[in-house]
Order: C-alpha cells, then sequence, then structure tokens
C-alpha cells in the first residue's frame, strides 16, 4: 500500500527542505502552526518565522509588506480564515499589486470533521479563484504537494494553496516521469466513456470510483486537476472531445470552484455535459470526518452516481 | 536632505494648489483629507526620508506607505515635485487613459511604496516593511499615515499589536488627527481618543505635533528616528481642509469636488499664499 500522509504534513516538511535553499522564504501564521504543520519551519528557523497571533488581516498585510523587501511569505492558517476572513486583504494588499505572497488555507472542505460548519471551508476555491490573477492550487497527495510547495517557491505572484487535514494514499507517485507543473492538470486514468475531473482528495475517490465502473465495461478517464486557476483547458478539450461528457467532483461548495470553472469553460468552447459533483451548497456539520463526508454525499458512490448520470446526458 | 523652511513652505503652499487643482479636473477625489496631511508629506518627502528619485527601487531607502490612500492629491504633487515623474503627469489623475490611479498605486506612478485605499491595510504592509528591514539589517526607516477615521478598522489594531511585538523602531506611524471623517465628527461617529494612552498601552512610543508645524514635524522625525526598542507613533493634530478657508475643518469636503465657483475661489486663495510663499 502505497504512502498515506496529509497533504497539510507534507506541506510543512516541504517548506522546511526548501528553507535552505531559498533565504528569502519566511513564514506567517495565526496561532495554529502546530495544524498548518508550519511549527517545524518555526523551530529550524525561528528568525524567519513570524506568528502574527489570532489576526489574520494584519498576518496577510505584513506579508505584503514583505514581499514588497523581496521576501517570500507564505502566510498560513485554516482555509476559512486564511482565504474567508482575509479575503479582502488578499485581494487588495496582495493581488491587486500582484505581490509574491502565497495565501496557505489548511483544514480546506468538510474534513475538518467535528470542529462544524464554523471551521470547514468550502468557499475558498471559489472566492480565490475570484479575484483577477490569483493562482489556486489544491494538490491530492503528499508527493504532488511537495512538488507544488516548490513551484510556489519558484512562482513570482500570489497564489492560493489548499492543504488537507487527513492523511490520503498517495497515488501520483505511480503517473511515469510525474512533474508538478503550476496549470498542467494530470492523466492519472485512461479512459473513453466519461471524465472525471478531480481536485484535492476527491482524486483518489474518483480513481475507485472508476475502478468499479471499470467492473460494468464503463471506461471512466480520471484528471488529477491540481490547479483550479489557471485551468488546464488543453486537457479539459481534450476530455470533451474524446469522452463526450464530463463529472466534477471537489471538497467544496458546487456554487464556484472546479465545476463551475470547468463548466464556464467548456460551455463556451466545446459543450457536453458536465456534472458538478461537490457540497449541494449546504453548510457541514460536526461529526467524525469520514461521517461528515458521507453525509453530504462526498464519496465514491457519490462520484459513480454523478457519472451514471453524465453518461445518461450524453447526445445519442 | 537639509531644505531651508521656505523651501518647504513653498512646496507645501503648490502641493495644494496641484491636488486642487487634480480634484477639480476630473471632478472627484479627496481634498479635505489631502491638504490636511500636505504639511506632513512635504517634510517627510523633503526633509526627513532617505530617497533618491533616480533609484526609486533602492533596497535601502526609506519607505512611505499612505494608509489612508485617498489622499493622492497630497501625495501625487508631493512625488511630482520630488523629482519622481513631471507635473505633467498629475493631469492624468482618475482619468481611464492614465495611470495616476485614485487610491496610492505602486506599479504605475513612480516613488510609490505600496499600493493602498482599502482603510486599514496600508499600517500592516509598513510592519512587514519595517520586519523585512531588521531581518536584512538594512538601517531604513519606514512611515505610515494613517487617518484618525481610519484607525477604527480593527486590522489597524492588530497592526499596532505586532509593531509592538517586533520592536519595530525602524517604524513611524503617523495619525493625521482632523477630527472629521465621511459622516462627520470622529468624536460622533466613533470615539477613538484617548489616542496618546491607548498607543502608549499597545507598547508604541507617542509623540505629538501641530500637524502643519513644518520646523516642529521637522523636529519630531529627527526624534523619533532616535526611538530604540519600540516603533513611535505621531499623533499629529491638524485641520481638514487646511488652507481654503471654506473647506477647512468641514467634513463635507472629505471626498466632494468643487463647482466652476468654489474652484476659483479656493485657487484665489491658494495661489495668493503660494505668490506669498514665492514672492519673500
Amino acid at each position: 500500500m502505497a504512502e498515506k500522509i496529509a497533504t497539510r504534513a507534507a506541506y510543512g516538511k516541504a517548506l522546511v527542505e526548501l528553507a535552505q535553499q531559498e533565504p528569502n522564504l519566511v513564514v506567517l501564521d495565526a496561532d495554529l502552526s502546530g495544524s498548518t504543520m508550519t511549527k517545524e519551519f518555526g523551530s529550524a528557523y525561528p528568525a524567519r518565522f513570524f506568528n502574527m497571533g489570532i489576526a489574520e488581516a494584519n498576518m496577510v498585510g505584513v506579508a505584503a509588506g514583505l514581499a514588497t523587501c523581496g521576501k517570500k511569505p507564505f502566510v498560513n492558517s485554516f482555509a476559512m480564515f486564511a482565504a474567508g476572513r482575509a479575503w479582502e486583504q488578499v485581494r487588495n494588499s496582495v493581488a491587486y499589486p500582484g505581490l509574491n505572497v502565497k495565501v496557505v488555507g489548511s483544514h480546506g472542505g468538510l474534513s475538518v470533521g467535528e470542529d462544524g460548519a464554523t471551521h470547514q471551508c468550502i468557499e475558498d476555491l471559489a472566492i480565490m479563484r475570484a479575484i483577477p490573477g490569483m493562482t489556486v492550487l489544491c494538490p491530492c497527495d503528499g508527493h504532488e504537494m511537495r512538488q507544488a510547495v516548490q513551484a510556489l517557491v519558484a512562482y513570482d505572484g500570489p497564489a492560493y494553496l489548499r492543504l488537507g487535514r487527513l492523511a490520503v494514499e498517495t497515488v501520483t507517485d505511480q503517473v511515469p516521469d510525474y512533474r508538478f507543473s503550476i496549470g498542467k492538470g494530470v492523466l492519472l486514468r485512461p479512459g473513453s466513456d466519461v471524465t472525471v475531473v478531480a481536485v484535492g482528495m476527491m482524486v483518489q475517490m474518483a480513481l475507485q470510483a472508476a475502478q468499479e465502473l471499470s467492473k460494468e465495461g464503463i471506461s471512466v478517464r480520471v484528471i488529477d486537476m491540481h490547479t483550479i486557476k489557471p485551468l488546464d483547458t488543453e486537457i479539459l478539450l481534450a476530455a470533451a472531445q474524446e469522452t463526450g461528457c464530463l463529472v466534477t467532483t471537489e471538497e467544496a461548495n458546487v456554487i464556484g470552484g472546479l465545476g463551475s470553472a470547468v463548466a464556464e469553460y467548456l460551455s463556451g468552447a466545446w459543450p457536453v455535459p458536465v456534472v458538478r459533483h461537490g457540497v449541494a451548497d449546504l453548510f457541514g456539520r460536526s461529526g467524525a470526518a469520514q461521517k461528515v463526508l458521507e453525509a453530504y454525499g462526498l464519496t465514491v458512490s457519490g462520484i459513480v452516481d454523478k457519472v451514471r448520470q453524465a453518461i445518461s446526458l450524453k447526445k445519442k | 536632505m537639509k531644505t531651508d523652511m521656505h523651501t518647504l513652505e513653498t512646496v507645501a503652499a503648490k502641493g495644494r494648489l496641484l491636488g486642487l487643482d487634480m480634484v477639480y479636473r476630473c471632478a472627484s477625489g479627496h481634498l479635505g483629507g489631502s491638504f490636511s496631511a500636505m504639511d506632513i508629506l512635504t517634510v517627510l518627502y523633503f526633509e526627513t526620508m532617505r530617497i533618491d528619485p533616480t533609484h526609486p527601487e533602492d533596497p535601502d531607502r526609506d519607505r512611505f506607505v499612505l494608509s489612508k490612500g485617498h489622499c493622492t492629491p497630497a501625495l501625487y504633487p508631493i512625488l511630482s515635485q520630488r523629482g519622481y515623474f513631471p507635473e505633467e503627469t498629475l493631469e492624468a489623475f482618475r482619468r481611464v487613459d492614465g495611470h495616476l490611479s485614485g487610491h496610492a498605486e505602486m506599479h504605475h506612478v513612480q516613488g510609490v511604496d505600496m499600493s493602498t485605499g482599502s482603510l486599514g491595510q496600508g499600517i500592516s504592509a509598513a510592519v512587514g516593511m519595517a520586519l523585512a528591514g531588521k531581518l536584512d539589517e538594512r538601517d531604513y526607516q519606514v512611515y505610515a499615515l494613517l487617518g484618525d477615521g481610519e484607525i477604527e478598522e480593527g486590522q489597524v489594531w492588530e497592526a499596532f499589536l505586532s509593531g509592538a511585538k517586533y520592536k519595530l523602531d525602524n517604524l513611524c506611524a503617523i495619525i493625521d488627527v482632523n477630527g472629521l471623517q465621511i459622516d462627520g465628527k470622529t468624536a460622533d461617529v466613533m470615539p477613538t481618543e484617548p489616542l496618546d494612552k491607548k498607543l502608549e498601552a499597545f507598547g508604541w512610543h507617542v509623540l505629538k505635533v501641530d500637524g502643519h508645524d513644518l520646523a516642529a514635524l521637522a523636529a519630531v522625525f529627527e526624534q523619533a528616528r532616535e526611538v530604540t526598542g519600540a516603533p513611535t507613533m505621531i499623533l499629529a493634530k491638524t485641520v481638514k481642509g487646511k488652507g481654503v478657508s471654506f473647506m477647512e475643518n468641514q467634513s463635507g469636503w472629505h471626498g466632494k469636488a468643487p463647482n466652476e465657483e468654489q474652484y476659483q475661489m479656493a485657487r484665489q486663495e491658494l495661489a495668493a499664499a503660494l505668490a506669498e510663499k514665492e514672492g519673500r
């Protein structure tokens, strides 16, 4: 069995690994460094780690100021507060001036679990994507995350990175010659009847759904769309033309995130059925993470149902 | 840079005239707070800050953040007079085919160190710049100008906490205390006094000055530079709309452009003030 690691854990390790070769890399946190996994960086490089307290708005602004002086700040909190509470600071102090700040939202989606709706951010992908010039990433496993952080350090500009709480199976290490590239989706499984475009931990579920459907002779293509913006339109156009219908799946509201991005593009480029799978415009609730995901249909069988729907919508 | 008082007075007087023209031309903009801040900016850019307009990106330069980012009719005339760009550029203020945005913008306007406009955010960026200075062991100073209405934003107080935590003695913030905001007196809209006690309790070194006394401003900025172990807050008592009799102390002139008649009256007053300085 492949390595199981939370993307936030891989992120924390990647920061430490990259610190040596990137002296301008600095990390800011808002009193959640044990959860966002920046604590290790803070211990290893205390002079380059700033705990800004429970004050996300100021943290983002301070990062903007650091960036004007050539630093490469990564600001960290839960997705709800990094993307949500500090949205306008990200918009006006970081993205508008095009500053090199990486906004990192940990514990994205419903899998926060027990903490409940106030901490389950299902809107971050939508609201970050809506900002002009913003790059939005959500890698699916530790292997991909490690390379994503490397790519973000090398990339000069504003970006949002979503991390997940739960340990997830590593799948991208099975891809031959895998190399993370911002804005380039990854073909994880070939298929000809339908394409599932997945992001974050829905990628692993999409692969399982494809496996199950193959038993019925349904050939499912699976794309890991780790970058929601800029969207890989090339891989989507080929999928639309070659498989004729798509399902998107994300641990986020079905309004505004990956599903919307894919539908927006294909409706103007190559209209085919696009069925969106995700949180059905509802607030989350407290519960063990797996139970909450099941309660909201973020499951393998949830994807399977959407795949059947997409295929049935195909023009005969 | 050591500038004589007469030159400073002339720069400030001309700055007000240029600011008035900018706002009149595009029929929009913020004169009240710009005129209350004009003398502060004059002293910073012509006396206090170590800057070289021919090297606007010098990593060792002093920085300035206009946290009250709407006061571009003060900042842009000062930058232009200081040599960052020609005076004619001011004609494109708030014009879609120009680059002089209504609120301070750092990429198209030479000399602007941070884009601002959404109140409460500039001071955080200034904290970040000061932190970077400490990290890189550079000895530049960071200045930030806030409005006394602006400090109603909670983010400002988050920034004050962080400035004290990191002992940013390379950071000097100024509050332009003109006592007015859009909806009226600051004391009525949301009382913020006593600012000195609050800032002291937040761990800042607090200094007070008459925000229109150029010599006193120059002296207080010198004093601020000597402070160690804490950021400095200068409470500058000012008059909103300073320099135009009918705009002074009127909250209505926060973000209103003068009509033709008002413009001519204001221009006459400001031109007379400038002529007096120039003729002396």
